[in-house]
This record gives structure tokens, sequence and C-alpha cells, in this order.
């Protein structure tokens, strides 16, 4: 490796480390290039990139519907919330509502994939903090809700469930029983992840102190979600610009002043809880609303399958629509969600044609992951591990 | 029409009191407000919008470009700017010649936009002068062009 770094504390008392790009703690294939000063980090570069499948060029060669197959592959974690950034971005482009109906059934399902995102976060960041155990719980509880995935849109990951004015499929039979069914167990199972984790010695030795970033840094360094929400700051997407009905739900948004892993790793618990009291909430909605799954746009949403068979405009535009696509209005508009991660956002422009003109994806991972050095320096190399692991990084996402 | 409701957004007229000839164009598009910039005045405009207390544009979630090849100006270089504390949006947007894409760093006001601009610079062959640390983020260093500059094919040979 020849990558030379100048060495603020002299030459001859520092060394270069290659940490990654293929290291198991950094959560796919990160490279951090650190320079110790024996233990201790100097500087901290990531460098980025090993991923990079230009999925935005993509989307351009690609037409609106098709492009969101594309978006689950982004932050592989959290597929649903990358379907609903994307949708909900073209949705308004095209200036149309989606019906309250599919509206619940979104968010009851982005919160499920924030819960399944947290506990992949967790497991993960426990393992490379020594804890092993608390890797084969949230797995197996994850695994419950990919079953629910699996259940809803018959893919457990490319879910690809919402599309564009509503959601694919008709929610099948039992599919509330059985998201019952998981969120009574799952409270049980957070206290149990809390009973190895919270007041454990070496967890708190691992986590509090270490990373620190205050809330000033943070927002200079744009870092959204529980990073930010971890030093003090209450910025969450669904209160302050509630998309998807997030204004009809009762939660909190979950703070810490800290601004340590300790404090990443308490906001994260307690976001797990709050999405519990949303999918809840969520549930209860879904089973009193009625009415269609997805809104009604001649030409430009799909007619229902009967309709397709049964009417010669229906089986025209389903023609059309799934030849051509459609072609919204020329414009540009940014949409916001919430990811597990942070701010999810979604840069769409249209040229009036049937294919996006651009598409740009602000990943939160890329740019929590940018104020990693701020974390990491003056730290132990160990502590670097605590650091990536509380950015919550999501390679592909990162890269895209 | 929404463009002219646009123009009367708060934001808007404390930006046209402060410097008149730092608002180009207004543009209202389903509720979100764009201003056009000039290059010469963004630099000075950021530094206005983040720290005016009224305003208080301190986060910069976004930079983009979109590339109008082969339309000129080509390329276009939007800001998307939040303001935490007042839940506001703006966007800024300033336009490039296709044989002169240099822009003023915005990296000493929003010093998140070292990352983005790499990105910018990277994809689309942007200059960012200023910038501390100006190389290819996503690409190998020794890669040539510009991935998603509209000249550049999505598949087959270049």
């Amino acid at each position: 490796m020849t990558t030379t770094i100048e060495t603020p504390t002299g030459a001859a008392q520092t060394m270069v480390l290659n940490m990654g790009p293929q290291h198991p703690s950094t959560h796919g294939v990160l490279r951090v290039i650190l320079e110790l000063n024996g233990e201790i980090v100097v500087k901290a570069e990531p460098v980025i990139g090993y991923l990079h499948t230009g999925i935005e060029k993509s989307c351009e060669a690609k037409t609106y519907s098709q492009a969101i197959t594309l978006t689950d592959r982004i932050d592989y974690l959290a597929p649903l919330s990358n379907n609903l950034g994307y949708c909900l971005a073209v949705e308004k482009l095209l200036g149309i509502e989606v019906p309250k109906r599919a509206q619940y059934n979104r968010v009851l399902l982005t919160e499920l994939t924030r819960i399944a995102s947290h506990l992949v976060w967790l497991g993960t960041h426990a393992i490379d903090l020594g804890a092993m155990s608390v890797f084969l719980y949230t797995f197996r509880e994850r695994e419950e809700i990919m079953k629910i995935f699996e259940y809803v849109s018959g893919q457990r990951m490319m879910t690809s469930y919402f599309r564009i004015g509503g959601l694919a499929l008709e929610p099948p039979p039992g599919f509330l029983d059985k998201v019952r069914r998981v969120m009574d167990a799952l409270p049980g199972h957070v206290d149990e992840y809390e009973d190895l984790l919270t007041n454990n010695r070496i967890w708190l030795g691992r986590t509090q102190g270490v990373g620190i970033i205050s809330a000033d840094d943070a927002i200079a360094m744009g870092c959204s979600g529980p990073m930010l929400r971890g030093s003090g700051v209450a910025y969450d997407v669904r209160k302050a610009f509630p998309y998807s009905s997030y204004d009809d739900f009762n939660f909190e948004v979950q703070t810490q002043t800290a601004g340590d892993c300790f404090a990443r790793y308490q906001v994260r618990v307690a976001e797990i809880r709050e999405s519990i009291k949303i999918v809840r909430q969520a549930m209860e909605r879904v089973a009193k609303a009625d009415g269609p799954i997805r809104t009604e746009a001649p030409g430009i949403i799909p007619p229902s399958r009967e309709e397709m068979k049964t009417s010669i405009e229906g089986l025209i535009y389903h023609f059309k629509i799934y030849t051509e696509g459609f072609a919204p209005p020329p414009g540009e508009v940014y949409q916001v969600i919430e990811s597990p991660r942070g701010e999810l956002g979604f840069f769409v422009a249209s040229d009036g044609s049937a294919k996006p003109y651009r598409v740009k994806v602000r990943a939160p991972s890329f740019v929590n992951l940018q104020s990693l050095p701020r974390l990491a320096v003056g730290r132990l190399i160990a502590d670097v591990v605590a650091c990536i692991g509380t950015t919550d990084i999501v390679l592909g996402e990162v890269d895209r | 029409m929404e463009s002219q409701e646009a123009d009367k957004n708060p934001v808007v007229q404390r930006l046209r009191a402060w410097d008149g000839e730092a608002v180009s164009e207004v543009i209202g598009f389903r509720g979100e407000t764009t201003v056009v910039i000039p290059r010469e005045r963004l630099q000075r405009a950021a530094g206005y919008l983040a720290t005016e207390p009224f305003l208080y544009f301190s986060f910069l979630s976004d930079i983009t470009t979109v590339d109008k090849f082969p339309l000129e100006p080509r390329f276009e270089v939007n800001y998307h700017l939040l303001s935490i504390a007042r839940s506001d949006r703006l966007r800024l947007k300033v336009r490039l010649a296709g044989n002169d894409p240099v822009l003023p760093s915005v990296t000493s006001v929003w010093p998140t936009a070292n990352w983005h601009e790499r990105e910018n610079y990277d994809l689309f062959g942007i200059r960012f002068e200023g910038h501390p640390d100006l190389k290819r983020i996503l690409m190998p260093d020794d890669w040539e062009g510009h991935p998603l500059r509209k000249d550049y094919p999505v598949e087959g040979p270049r």
C-alpha cells in the first residue's frame, strides 16, 4: 500500500494502518486509513466507493416504475423505506395523493423495517464489541419480521412492495394477525437485550464517552437520524415534515444529550419501542380503513386486474403503462423521509418523458460517515470499531 | 402561477432585501421554493442564509447536479438547505456553462459540503474552488470521465 498521509506528529512516531476494505467490523467494504501513534488514532480517513454500482445512472435508463426495484438495493437493510421515499417523490412530481388505507399500510411496513434494521444494527454492533449472544437473539426476532415481509410481498428483502400511487398487492388475509403476534412478543425481547447490555459494565466501558459529537458539530456535519438525536437535537422528519399520514400517529422523538456511542445505542433501543407503538396504532387504522390500496389516475396508475380484463380503456391503459410508462410534468422535487439511518432524500428531476431525467439519493449513511474522523481521532483503535458501529452505515447506501 | 406565490415566500423576500442581485429567478413547484442564484453571489448568500437568525438554514442536506446536455447553460447545481429550528426547506440553484463548470466551495459555511462537493466533482466534473481536498470519492482515483454526465453512456464503450 503506497498511500501517504502527512503526519502532524512526525513520520517516525506514527504508522499508517489500513482497516478494511475487507474487515468484519467495517460492515461491508469500508476502508479506513488510520494513522496511529501507538494505539491512539491521530488521523482517520474513510475511503469509500468499493460498492459503487451506479444506481443513480441506471435509474435514468429505466421508467419511473422500473426504478423502484433499484431503490431496494440502495439500503438493503431497509428496502421498504427506500421504496417509500422514491414513490413519495414521484407522487409529489405527479401531484397525486395516495388513499389512506395504503398510507397506513405503508407506515406499518416502514416501521417494521425500522425495527428490523435497528435489530441488525444492535446485533452486529454488539458482536463488534464482543457480546456474541445479542446477535443471535436479534436475528431471531428480525427473521420473524422478514417472514412478514415475505408473506406480504413474496420477498424477504428486495420487496418493491410500494408502487407509485399505492401498494403492489392487496395485503393477504391474516397479515395483521401475524404482525400482532410478532409485536406482542417483541417488547419482552427488547427487555432481554437491555438486560444483556444496558447495565453491563463491559458494554458501558466500551461505549460511554466514546465517539462524542456535539449538537453543533452534528448539524455542521449534516448528521441525521439517531446520530443527531443522540446529540440532543430533536429533529425527526416524521414530526418536522410529516409524510404518509404520520401526523395521525402518536409517538415521541427519542433523544439523548451525551452524544456518545452509548447515547446512540439508547436512542435506537428507544426507537424500537416507539416503532412498536406506531405499528400497533397502524394496525388499528389499517383494520378500520377501507377503500382502495391504489389511487385512481388513468394513464398513470395501472388499473386493477378486474378492470383490465373487462373494460377496453383498462386494457389500453394497462398496455400503455407497462410498455411506455407514464410521463410526469417537467419539474424537480426533493422528498425526504426518516429512514432508520436518518434523513433519506430523493431528488427526482423530470423532463416530461417517461424516464426520470435525474434521480439523486441523499443517503443518510453517506453523510453520517463523513463525521467518523471527528468521532475516532484521539481514541484507541478498538474505539474506531465502536464509532463505525454506532454510525450505522450500510455500504450499499454510502456508495450507491 | 406557482412561481409567483413562491416569490412572496418570506425567505425569498429577505434574501432580496439583503441583496437584490442575489436572486435572479424564483421557481415554485409542488410547494417547493427554488432560488436561482448567480455564481458570484453563492458563497456570500450561503453565509447569510446559514447564520441570519430569522432564516437559520444551518443544515445543508444535499448538493446535487443536473446535466442538461446538450442545452446551455449545461449544469444546474442544486443546494438543498434545511432549517431545523423553523422546519423549512429551500433549494438554491446555480447554473453553469458546460465549458466552465467551476463553483466556489461552501465548505467554510457548511463543513458537510466536503463530501457532497467531492461527489459532484467525481460524477459531474464540477470543480469547487477553495475545497480543502477535491478528489474523486466514489470512482477509482485513476478513472477517466464523469459517469453521471449525459454524454457518458449507461453501458457499452465510452
